[in-house]
């Protein structure tokens, strides 16, 4: 795969780029127990947003991982799983905002630590979703990759750490012009005691799109899945 | 299966300020007004109502399915959830609960998910999300970018130990509600299931019974 472009983005920090179709992202966990939370639009026609409850109903999991496949409300597969080296990524728990991250870590003002403020998840995804005219309504249920809740038989869920260690990477193939949006900030759960978000490397490729056959052919909803988002460039 | 704790009414039907039955496949849009209390009835049981809500002052805040996890630390909604906002806010809480618990992973259905859940022609058959538009497009406040992740009262999707999400046969049965405080004045959007895929509404959509007390 020819790299296109490689960017770290430091722990707390947010960015934004376009995966056009044809293209991967492949995030890495540079130093372990990072989390990236994630919104996914179709850079064309940004009403058309990820969805993870049907991501979720249609592969019939709660978790993300390699193979699958991640929808938006249209029926068309934003983004596939094609490489996966930690396993489990979170749906449950999507992002703090400023007053639950100065509950958990205390005050951290731009005044006194400048750029090693606290940010949180919410206002960050909003300050990247603002550059492409995007707000508050399109901030919807957010993945939060390298980061694993579990769930007991009575809907009990608790945090699991270490779920990611240093080099652990997640590639995401666009079979569509994607806008992706993401922000590394520590999941809401991470029982941390200190404001600490990890940092990230990013690596974008020109992909050959028989990387994603193990998405497109892992399970029937996904070979329409497909089909639905090549309809879409008829 | 473990099912909390089930907590019963002690409201009366016959003092109601609103009571109305939803048909099946049929959306229903209101505002409830902040300490009035909205029950959903499941009249026939195993039917699924997908339900939004909406800060009516601010309707750019709205219900937060993760947050309302997150806070609980826990997957199903039942008596003592509080129903939590985009902006932190509690929208409503939970107060009874006959069934014991509902869902907000699964989603509403539309035409397009159908498509890739069933089959490509499976595409013209109703939807929750066309009831959401329907309705939102009469009322002019809010459009399909408005329409976030829902909640499935008298849904049953639990996940497993290994990370999977089933589809199980409804807890719900003839009878069984749902009632809820409202915290702030909110705006109801309903869509009353039209599924005839799945069991989520045991391939048979039926009406339910809606009731607001001040």
């Amino acid at each position: 795969m020819d790299t296109l472009l490689e960017e770290n983005v430091a722990g707390g920090a947010h960015t934004s780029l376009i995966v056009k179709r044809g293209q991967s992202l492949r995030i890495t966990d540079l130093r372990g127990g990072a989390n990236v939370s994630v919104m996914l639009l179709n850079a064309q026609e940004k009403s058309e947003r990820l969805n993870l409850p049907d991501t979720l109903k249609c592969q019939h999991t709660a978790k993300i991982t390699a193979g699958h496949c991640l929808y938006s409300d249209m029926g068309r597969v934003l983004a596939a799983v094609v490489a996966d080296t930690c396993g489990w990524h979170d749906t449950l728990c999507g992002v703090s905002n400023a007053e639950e991250v100065q509950q958990k870590y205390g005050v951290g003002r731009y005044q006194e630590l400048r750029n090693a403020f606290y940010r949180n998840g919410t206002d960050n995804l909003l300050v990247e979703m603002g550059k492409w005219g995007l707000g508050l309504p399109d901030l919807l249920m957010t993945l939060n990759l390298f980061s694993r809740v579990d769930v007991t038989d009575e809907g009990t869920l608790s945090f699991v750490a270490d779920n990611s260690t240093a080099g652990d990477y997640v590639e995401l193939y666009a079979p569509m012009n994607t806008l992706v949006i993401l922000t590394a900030v520590q999941h809401p759960l991470d029982p941390h005691p200190e404001y600490a978000p990890k940092p990230i490397k990013l690596t974008l490729s020109a992909a050959d799109a028989s990387v994603a056959e193990l998405c497109r052919t892992s399970c029937d909803e996904n070979v329409r899945g497909f089909i639905n988002t090549e309809r879409f460039f008829l | 299966m473990t099912i909390k704790t089930l907590t019963e009414s002690t409201l009366d039907p016959a003092h109601a300020i609103f009571r109305e039955t939803l048909a099946a496949g049929e959306p229903w849009l209101k505002e409830v007004k902040a300490g009035q209390t909205l029950r959903i009835l499941d009249l026939e049981g195993n039917q699924a109502v997908d339900t939004l809500f909406y800060s009516a002052v601010d309707p750019r805040e709205r219900y937060d399915a993760q947050r309302t996890l997150r806070r609980q630390r826990s997957l199903y909604l039942t008596t003592g959830t509080v129903l939590y906002s985009n902006l932190g806010n509690p929208l409503l809480t939970i107060i009874a609960d006959t069934c014991g618990r509902h869902d907000t992973l699964g989603g509403a259905c539309a035409q397009e998910s159908n498509t890739v859940r069933y089959a490509l022609e499976k595409r013209y058959m109703h939807s929750c999300r066309d009831n959401y538009l329907r309705a939102c497009a009469h009322d002019g406040r809010l459009s399909k970018r408005d329409i976030g992740a829902n909640v499935n009262f008298f849904m049953n999707v639990p996940v497993t130990a290994s990370g999977g999400l089933t589809f199980e046969d409804g807890i719900s049965a003839p009878g069984k509600y749902v009632e809820m405080r409202a915290e702030m004045d909110v705006i109801v959007l309903i869509s009353n299931c039209p599924q005839l895929n799945n069991p989520c509404n045991a391939y048979n959509p039926t009406p339910a019974e809606l009731l607001i007390w001040n």
